[in-house]
């Protein structure tokens, strides 16, 4: 059941849809859109990231403007992290939290002008974070555009990302530092390039208005595939996240979960000024620790753990798998849990509940993939 | 797509040989087609009883896990070991080295509720 479903809504097709069913691709319903699982192969995607090059198409992620005098103290109050210290044409990993520290979504902010940001949200989320969003800002000099529909976005992912993106752009590629972002054209249409994405490979995002996404997304496939890269599906990007530690919103991210448990303490500035939505709740996770605490274990025994599949310590249930799958680079099946805060030491030995069986499995540091170059 | 047609087929789509009193089995290239890369195979030990249509394993893509289903009864007499190290061979050759295991088939009136290469094949064209 998608989140569409039970809003009783439409599923909502990319504007990359008559691409995918011309690539054969395998298409799913995905936080209310229609979107391309697999091309090929998830293993043969997955590789073609990790030692080439991928292009994936994201245009059902939100994009919600944000504008105006008051947007950056706006918000400040509104999400875990400080925009306002944000240099114009840099971006940082945010989250959006309820009143008691439960996670609505988790964000990528780009500041795209003194006054003006972009809130890049999960597709599934959108919806939510743009009504919280508005309702944060309440009386202040800043108005919420939600630009998701209007905003097509290509990510473009791997090693040789730059020889592909490169010889289509007239933005510095090379000036443009992680989380960084730049306007400019790709394939003579105006985009704003962040090196950001969610593979643990160096790649960019561009976004474009919907009506030419295209004709982005023809070009690049072309310099893609000249890479001896591929199309990339959710599935390998979900293989691909999932080995660089990434949290998945729904997965490892929840309403149910703060950012103390998911790891992300880090992302949330209690320093900042001012009042924001669950600062009282946070100050008391990060004084009185998390109740529960994301790993990531390997599998020592035969099987893979799955999302919801139990995790013991001894006799003891210490927590659950929230995400879990074969690893393509690495070979073994990995997974992350959440588990008790006294069995999150590397190298503890905990047991999977996979179907009837105790399967043992080891935890590990995370990520389980780092890229060397 | 065509099934081969000296094997039969369940409509869960595993296949089976049949020789003498013996049966082999496997899921159909179809089956293997729909779940993509396949990663893990987890088969019973040989000398368990089989019963017709109820789970004797699970075969896993990198996204999913799919119950296999006993296409008749019988005892396990042997599994394919290769499986364990190299599960793509059921995506690579879902008739031949991907087979699954043998099983001595307990009631042989359970093969005539098999279907033919033909049936199997208007079963996935109908979808």
């Amino acid at each position: 059941m998608t989140d569409a479903a039970v809003k009783g809504h439409a599923v909502l097709e990319t504007p990359l849809a008559d691409r995918h069913a011309a690539l054969r691709a395998r298409m799913i319903e995905f936080s209310g859109w229609r979107m391309p699982v697999q091309y090929t192969s998830i293993i043969e995607e997955h590789r073609a990231v990790r030692e080439r090059v991928g292009l994936f198409d994201l245009s059902h992620m939100g994009e919600l403007i944000v504008e105006g005098p008051d947007a950056g103290p706006a918000l400040a109050g509104a999400v875990v992290t400080n925009p306002p210290a944000l240099a114009i044409g840099r971006a940082h990993y945010s989250m959006i939290c309820a009143a008691d520290g439960g996670i609505i979504d988790d964000l990528i902010i780009y500041r795209l002008a003194e006054d003006r940001f972009m809130v890049v949200a999960n597709a599934g989320n959108a919806q939510v974070v743009s009504d919280a969003l508005a309702e944060r800002l309440g009386s202040a000099r800043a108005v919420l555009d939600d630009q998701s529909l209007a905003t097509g976005l290509v990510a473009v992912q791997g090693p040789r990302s730059v020889d592909v993106l490169g010889p289509h752009t007239d933005v510095d590629l090379a000036a443009l530092r992680y989380y960084a972002m730049a306007e400019g054209t790709v394939a003579g249409i105006p985009a704003q390039v962040g090196r950001t994405g969610y593979t643990g490979e160096d790649g960019f995002e561009v976004f474009v208005e919907t009506r030419r996404v295209g004709e982005l997304w023809d070009v690049l496939l072309d310099a893609v595939r000249s890479a001896d890269g591929l199309p990339v599906g959710l599935g390998a990007r979900d293989t691909l996240r999932l080995e660089a530690g990434m949290p998945l919103y729904g997965n490892e991210l929840d309403a149910a979960t703060n950012p103390f448990e998911a790891g992300l303490g880090r992302v949330v500035k209690l320093d900042k000024p001012g009042d924001f939505v669950g600062r009282a709740a946070l100050e008391r996770v990060a004084a009185d620790g998390p109740k529960k605490s994301l790993v990531g274990m390997t599998m020592e025994g035969r099987g893979i753990a799955r999302h919801g599949y139990p995790v013991h310590a001894g006799e003891r249930r210490t927590g659950v798998i929230t995400s879990g799958t074969q690893s393509p680079t690495l070979g073994v099946p990995i997974a992350m849990a959440y588990v008790a805060p006294a069995d999150t030491e590397a190298g503890t030995a905990l047991e999977v509940e996979i179907r009837d069986a105790r399967v043992a499995a080891r935890v590990v540091p995370l990520p389980f993939y780092r890229r060397t170059t | 797509m065509t099934a081969p047609n000296d094997l039969r087929y369940t409509r869960d789509h595993e296949w089976v040989r049949v020789d003498g009193d013996e049966a082999t089995v496997g899921i159909t290239q179809y089956a293997a087609d729909q779940l993509g890369d396949i990663v893990f195979v987890e088969l019973p030990d040989t000398g368990r009883d089989l019963e017709e249509a109820k789970p004797f394993g699970v075969v896993e893509s990198v996204k999913a896990v799919s119950d296999l289903f006993a296409p008749v009864s019988g005892e396990v007499t042997a599994i394919n070991g290769a499986l364990a190290s190299d599960p793509e061979l059921v995506n690579s050759d879902p008739y031949g080295e991907g087979w699954m295991l043998k099983l001595r088939i307990a009631s042989p009136d359970q093969l005539d509720d098999l279907l033919d290469g033909e049936a199997y094949d208007e079963l996935v064209a109908a979808g």
